[in-house]
């Protein structure tokens, strides 16, 4: 054992922060990209050279934001060519972008240390967990590969990557698991700054520099060679790839001595005599290590052999890690590589061992049996249960092999079996469960928490949160552990002996005490107390709590929340109460350190919040209650169905499985092969999570339908139909005579809020323009309590919805009115509620939405578009509707140009068997078809009609090739308009050049920017749309230069339709501006002005701050049509007048913007003053484009 | 000419003050002021609610979204400090003693015995020469009595005093029942100077949207017929310092309020409507005044028509108003 000399800080943070501590100390130079779940390790390096914290040579790290990944590697592999230490931080198809740089820096021997928060691949299906199929794709770059399992490793082996970087000349990839160690919050030692100067040796710093590109020392790098000689150069490098395994662990070994932590390129734990082995890397490691220990030390023969160095991969040092009587070796791999003889590291295993005996270097007896399996994708649990089933396995005679474990495989039976009761839980740790709502704070609650056990006790801790995919009302689950001992424990929580239920609803919805064991303390948030609330619980949760004799507790946190001024911030009542009740700490001294936390968490932004969450911490402990729990059940509620009955198969069996937290027990045979789903899904999903609704005053109402427009979530609509249509109408269903011209005398108009979907953000009241004469303070619509109302709503909603829609032929689609009696194609999402994205696709959607087919860039809109359980794009009644995919973030527009490629070349095709068929078709439909207008509904519907008669007439046909062949690409015949939609990020930057050139292509696509100004999905990192002067991630001291102007860039083709909207600003512009793109017969380009939570106000005020922005000039509406040039207009019409109130007016009623004014006022004065000059000089520019853009660019 | 006088203790070169306003945000304006021959300067003012607001906007703005999305669990970059509370003001206060020689009065306004009281302890320390504490109370509720609300003015200006060395002005606004009990109760409450008359926000209503709106008029020369009134009267009943706001747009608005006992005369809307150089304009015109009228300094004139030092000291009260009244009607009448 070592001699410990340097003892580090104690600091409770993530594995993110722990790789970004010390790429940022020996670093130089940080090239990056957002991608999660390594996003915050830039963010972070960001933050701190922002503050001026300096690296171990005194210098402050330059961090910069490159366009992608793809640049960001090719900023890297420039740094280094000149000698900088340079790193980046990635993930997933991030380190895809990255690997044509890798090769080439692995290729010319550079040093550096890529940190990687190892997450999937995209497949059938994009997920942001944790798995191995990106660094394993990197194997075959050059790269190192070194796994860290825990955050201490994290941090320690980001250190040892990049000492042996350096003299080995061989570039590292250093990974751990996406969220499971990226966000998992561990007690660690930080590594002193002494002992990083100790570990990267100066003379390699030297000698790194001195291989610098350099004009005073020319040299050449990045050739082109040939056959005859590129093969020998290329193995030039064998003696450096030969040697690094000795020279990490050469560093390992200096590193144990400078702390006392050693670690080797393969470490063995378990029994000395182990039979049987599993050998994995990554998290997974830890739950295997807690395994093997529990199971050795009850007399069973199992070790773990952790790999630390995976590439190189040095089978000597595995062969000699392994105790030598072992029997058989399970290799397990978080990653699927479909059709090959094995995962990555089965091979290798299977290589190393067969290759030892080969060589004679052999076992005492037999060769070792080696099985593999799969594991953990996508974060799957990966338990202590499971891993005894693996073990459980190779004690077979035939074992199975290529197998899963943490599913239920019953379509290939790869899966192996588990017990799930057994657990390896020691008692000495205290296991807390805390189910809260995203707004409620209680993740942020349970990290302080964490922090002041982590730093004010000897415990360790462990932290990890699983989150919802949703942006609005989304569950969080945080999992705390605190023990006396290392806790390694990487996977969720199955035995608490604290359940937190913050939400009072949540008991209606899940089994919140599943997971609670018997004795547990038990603390729900309920407006009842403590007298009343046992009656007032479900029945199967009142059993539990009996039968579980656990001891029960009830707060209302809310009443106190609101009371103090906290509004619905709960966090730090329930984290006293939790304290309260946990003995981890002497009540009063937890107190104190709660309050002490309170103020280092909140002091900086004033000292009025310090004080409420004082006031918080005092009421909590006077106001939380023990009930006293009756031997009896009392409550018949049982357990409401998560979906209603009428729910397709598909909805009951699958989605609603994952809705209610059990996706984990759906088998393999539940979901389609290759990832396609039906749509229309979100319906099912009854969310309920607005506390107010808008409620329809009919005697106000105008019929205006700006309320329908500007709903995010498709959850306010207006309808026009017959009388008699209301013949079976609930009482309290509302309906007026329907105004305006045009429609039957007898038809009738009505509004529906449909309750259970709307997210209460209130935009609908805040555009409605209809006032109540007698009470101002109301309008047309008004929001009330939704749960009075939500039985009664419900039911109205539902004989809304089975009302006739109004034929689609008829309305005047060109008005912002009649464009709201289209039927939404996209509802009830799960975009933030507010979002400002949304209107926009809702309303592409009612106006082409049966004809639409949608590529998605990765981003907010992907997210909200496609993330299971259930998704909001939709069809009508007669099954048409959107079709949609996303295929990456970079590629979008190719990815949609490909949509249209093929979709013309189908009605070429398909034109072309029309005419050679026209005489077996009939010569009039023949050319009613191939003549169509298919510019209005009309058109469409009638060559609906024609092509349904064609593919009749087909059938009666003889059957040929051209026949089938026409049959088959009929559809084609009938319009089909394709959109390419996405945020700022993808349009703006990384997706730019495959934007410019299908721009450029002059083909017929619809491109819908949904412009943020940042990566909103993210969390709001600076892209070139991002305005001059606004405060966020990678600008923490406001944007210096000025938003890029996509709309003029696409003007210079003079071929592309070009139209800058705010559909709140103006609402008839945008309907106007998406019918004229879409009628356009080449590529149209609409920049949508979309609010978001980023920017930092009242998005129920979203509509408002639309204006501002148009008022002040800073986004001035337009369109730019090129087919005006054949009527010798100006291509420019500016739809927004010239700039009247100053920028500043909008600007800072944002948060973004007033943010500098509160960290570097006078910063922030300079970039408004720039700011406003730039708007003066755009304004300008366009308003002489308008006047003089007559077809000829000047 | 001597156009000197004193305020507050402090000897000023001449009797009139920028007041309270947006203009004073600016340093550059400040200067401008000072280079106009302004005698001291009112900052604009630091609000209690204000303070709150902003730090609690900030506060959710900035966590607002936080610690619920995997992929955005927070929306901002952390910055080490905000200038959060008073600071921004506080480094106002000490950018504008560096920028000009005449004293910088601080101006908080608020309505609580809350810890805003502080910051005019934080104000003294940044260098404020002296403190203007505008009490900006609106009573709305029914169940409130006047004694209590006219307490609570009193309490704040000694909570106050106790803790600052500057002098501190009080500025009222004219809707007591008994503003002389006010202003003698407030003087025995240790205030160097009473400023009349704070000018209320009022607010209107926009008849196209229906929608109760902010609307700051700018006080034109009428305004200053209610501060004369108070000022006329309180000189000689009230030991503190006097200052008239409202309404002064010229000399002769000056001269009047001076006479009457002002010892300052404070400008804001009349800075605003023609801009900093109408202080100048002010002061060359009061000096031509004065000149012409014999004048040889603002000592001699202050508090010469009184309520006390005028004739007919009724002249300032109700008789003088029937008076008034009927003097109109019969001109309406001839």
């Amino acid at each position: 054992m070592s001699t410990k000399k340097h003892t580090g800080q104690i600091a409770t943070i993530d594995g993110n922060e722990a790789a970004a501590y010390v790429a940022h100390k020996i670093n130089e130079v940080c090239a990056i990209y957002p991608i999660t779940p390594s996003s915050p390790m830039g963010e972070l390096a960001d933050e701190w050279s922002t503050r001026g914290r300096k690296n171990i040579w005194g210098a402050k790290p330059l961090v910069i934001e490159m366009q992608s990944e793809g640049g960001a590697s090719g900023a890297v592999h420039g740094s280094l060519q000149r000698g900088a230490l340079t790193t980046t931080f990635t993930a997933s198809q991030g380190l895809m972008l990255m690997l044509p740089n890798m090769f080439k820096i692995a290729g010319e021997l550079t040093s550096t240390v890529f940190h990687v928060a190892a997450r999937q691949v995209s497949t059938h299906a994009l997920t942001i967990f944790a798995e191995h199929s990106d660094v394993m794709t990197a194997r075959t770059t050059g790269f190192g590969l070194m796994p860290s399992g825990s955050i201490q490793e994290v941090m320690d082996n980001a250190l040892i990557a990049q000492a042996a970087s350096l003299e080995a000349r061989v570039p590292f990839v250093h990974f751990f698991d996406g969220f499971r160690s990226s966000h998992e919050i561990q007690k660690i030692e930080v590594i002193p700054d002494e002992v990083m100067a100790a570990m990267i040796d100066d003379d390699l710093v030297k000698a790194h520099r001195e291989r610098a590109m350099d004009p005073d020392n020319p040299v050449l790098r990045g050739t082109a060679q040939n056959p005859d000689h590129y093969f020998q150069a290329r193995e030039t490098v064998n003696p450096y790839y030969l040697a690094t395994p000795g020279i990490v662990q050469k560093y390992m070994d200096k590193f144990a001595e400078l702390t006392g932590r050693q670690y080797h390129l393969f470490d063995y734990v378990g029994h000395p005599e182990a039979e049987r082995v599993i050998t994995l890397m990554g998290s997974g490691s830890e739950a295997v290590h807690e395994t093997v220990e529990y199971l050795a030390d009850k007399g069973e023969k199992v070790g773990l052999l952790k790999v630390r160095l995976y590439r190189p991969f040095s089978a000597e040092h595995f062969n000699e890690a392994l105790p030598k009587t072992v029997k058989s070796i399970a290799a397990l791999d978080r990653t699927k590589e479909p059709g090959a003889a094995g995962e990555p590291l089965y091979q290798d295993t299977v290589t190393a061992v067969a290759e030892s005996v080969m060589a004679g270097n052999g076992w005492s007896g037999a060769m070792p049996n080696v099985i593999g399996g799969r594991y953990g994708l996508s974060s799957k649990e990966f338990t202590p249960a499971m891993i005894k089933g693996v073990f459980d396995e190779m004690k077979k005679e035939q074992p199975k092999n290529h197998f899963t474990v943490g599913i239920h495989d019953d379509v290939t039976e790869t899966n192996l079996d588990w017990d799930e009761e057994f657990s390896t839980e020691s008692e000495k740790v205290h296991r807390g469960l805390f189910y809260g709502l995203g707004s409620d704070g209680t993740v942020s609650a349970n990290k302080n928490s964490i922090k002041i056990i982590g730093e004010e006790t000897d415990n360790y801790v462990q932290g990890y949160f699983v989150y919802d995919s949703k942006k609005a009302g989304a569950q969080t689950v945080s999992h705390l552990r605190f023990s006396p001992e290392p806790v390694r424990s990487t996977y969720l929580i199955k035995q608490a002996n604290f359940v937190g239920c913050h939400q009072w609803t949540f008991l209606d919805q899940y089994d919140i005490l599943k997971s609670a064991q018997p004795g547990a303390t038990f603390l729900v948030n309920s407006q009842f107390g403590p007298d009343e609330v046992w009656d007032e619980l479900p029945k199967k949760v009142q059993e539990q709590i009996i039968e579980k004799n656990l001891d029960f507790y009830v707060i209302d946190a809310y009443k106190i929340a609101k009371d103090i001024g906290l509004g619905t911030r709960i966090n730090t009542i329930m984290q006293t109460c939790f304290f309260a009740l946990s003995d981890i700490l002497p009540q009063d001294e937890a107190i104190q350190k709660i309050k002490d936390f309170i103020k280092k968490t909140y002091g900086k932004k004033g000292e009025k919040i310090v004080e409420m969450n004082f006031n918080a911490v005092d009421q909590a402990i006077e106001n939380m209650h023990k009930v006293e729990v009756p031997a009896e059940v009392t409550s018949d509620r049982g357990m409401p169905a998560t979906v209603a009955e009428e729910a397709p198969d598909f909805v009951k069996n699958v989605e609603a499985k994952i809705m209610a937290n059990k996706g984990d027990e759906i088998p393999v045979s539940a979901f389609p092969a290759g990832g396609t789903f039906p749509t229309g899904t979100a319906k099912w999903e009854k969310r309920n999570i607005a506390l107010e609704i808008p409620v329809l005053d009919p005697d106000v109402c105008i019929q205006c339908n700006k309320c329908s427009i500007v709903c995010p979530h498709a959850t306010i609509r207006p309808k026009v139909f017959p009388e008699s249509a209301l013949e079976n109408a609930p009482e309290t269903f509302k309906a007026m005579k329907v105004r305006g011209r045009g429609f039957p005398d007898d038809y009738m108009y009505a509004l529906q809020v449909a309750p259970e979907d709307c997210t209460g953000c209130g935009l609908c009241v805040e555009v409605c323009p209809a006032k109540n004469k007698e009470q101002t303070g109301r309008k047309a619509i008004n929001m009330e309590p939704q749960p009075p109302i939500r039985e009664q709503e419900a039911e109205n909603w539902e004989f809304f919805l089975t009302l006739p829609e109004y034929d689609r032929r008829e309305l005047k689609t060109q008005t912002v009115k009649e464009s709201q009696y289209l039927e939404p194609l996209f509802e009830f999402s799960g975009a933030c509620a507010g979002c400002g994205e949304t209107p926009y696709v809702k309303l592409a959607s009612q106006m082409f939405g049966d004809r639409m087919i949608v590529a998605n860039a990765t981003g907010c809109s992907s997210i909200f578009g496609g993330n299971l359980p259930t998704t909001p794009w939709t069809k009508n009644k007669k099954g048409r509707g959107p079709t949609w995919s996303n295929s990456l973030f970079e590629d979008n527009a190719e990815f949609g140009f490909g949509f249209r490629i093929a979709i013309d070349k189908q009605r070429e095709f398909a034109t072309e068997l029309v005419e050679k068929l026209k005489n077996d078709i009939g010569t009039e439909l023949a050319d009613a078809i191939l003549n169509a207008d298919q510019s209005d509904e009309a058109g469409i519907a009638d060559q609906r009609e024609r092509v349904a008669e064609l593919k009749e007439k087909l059938d009666s046909m003889e059957e040929t090739v051209d026949v089938r062949n026409l049959r088959e690409t009929a559809d084609t015949l009938v319009k089909k308009s394709v959109w390419i939609m996405g945020g700022d990020g993808w349009a703006y930057d990384i997706g730019y050049g495959g934007l410019d050139h299908v721009l450029a292509s002059g083909r017929d696509v619809n491109v819908l920017v949904l412009d943020t100004e940042v990566y909103s999905n993210t969390g709001g990192q600076m892209s070139k749309a991002t305005p001059r002067g606004a405060v966020t991630k990678f600008a923490a001291a406001g944007k210096p230069s000025a938003k890029k102007d996509l709309g003029k860039m696409a003007m210079s083709y003079e071929n592309v339709y070009v139209a800058r909207i705010a559909i709140g600003a103006k609402d008839a512009q945008t309907v106007k501006a998406l019918l004229e793109a879409e009628s356009y017969d080449g590529p149209s380009l609409i920049i949508a002005y979309s609010p978001c939570i980023e920017h930092g106000y009242d998005l129920a005020k979203g509509s408002e701050q639309q204006e501002l922005a148009v008022d002040s000039g800073y986004w001035p509406l337009y369109r730019f049509d090129p087919r005006l040039k054949e009527q010798g207009k100006n291509l420019l019409q500016l739809d927004s007048k010239a700039p009247k109130i100053p920028l500043k007016d909008y600007a800072y009623r944002e948060t973004r913007y007033k943010i500098l004014k509160k960290v570097d006022p006078e910063r922030a004065e300079m970039l408004m003053e720039q700011a406003q000059e730039d708007v003066n000089k755009q304004w300008e520019s366009y308003e002489r484009m308008a006047a003089d853009f007559n077809g000829e660019a000047k | 000419m001597d156009l000197t006088t004193t305020y507050l203790g402090m000897d000023l070169k001449n009797p009139i003050v920028p007041s309270a306003s947006p203009l004073s945000e600016k340093i550059d304006n400040i200067k401008k002021m000072e280079d106009h021959g302004a005698a001291a300067v009112v900052l604009y003012s630091l609000f209690e609610e204000e303070i709150e607001h902003e730090e609690m906007e900030l506060h959710y703005h900035t966590t607002r979204g936080s610690d619920i999305y995997p992929e955005a669990l927070s929306y901002y970059p952390e910055h080490e400090e905000y200038l959060t509370g008073p600071d921004l003001y506080l480094e106002h206060i000490r950018k504008a003693k560096e920028a000009v020689d005449i004293p910088i009065i601080g101006s908080l306004n608020g309505i609580t015995k809350g810890g805003w009281l502080k910051y005019a302890k934080e104000m003294e320390e940044a260098g404020a020469d002296a403190l203007e504490l505008n009490i900006y109370f609106l009573a709305t509720d029914p169940e409130k009595n006047a004694r209590e609300i006219e307490d609570n003015y009193i309490e704040i200006l000694e909570e106050v005093k106790r803790n600052i060395e500057i002098p501190v002005a009080v500025k009222l606004s004219p809707f007591f029942s008994s503003i002389a009990e006010m202003a003698h109760r407030l003087d025995m409450g240790g205030a160097d100077g009473l400023v009349l008359f704070n000018r209320f926000y009022q607010p209107d209503i926009d008849l196209d949207r229906l929608e109760v709106v902010p609307n700051v008029l700018l006080s034109t020369p009428m305004d200053m017929r209610l501060p004369l009134r108070w000022i006329g009267i309180l000189h000689d009943q009230v030991k503190s310092d006097l200052a008239a706001t409202s309404g002064i747009h010229n000399a002769e608005d000056a001269l009047k309020m001076i006479m009457a006992g002002a010892n300052v005369t404070q400008m804001a809307s009349a800075l605003l409507k023609y801009g900093i150089s109408r202080i100048k304009s002010v002061l060359v015109d009061m000096e031509h005044w004065m000149e012409i009228n014999e004048y040889e300094s603002i000592r001699q004139m202050h508090g010469s028509m009184s309520h006390k030092a005028v004739g007919n000291p009724g002249d300032f009260e109700r008789a003088n108003y029937i008076k008034m009244l009927q003097s109109y009607t019969m001109e309406g009448i001839v």
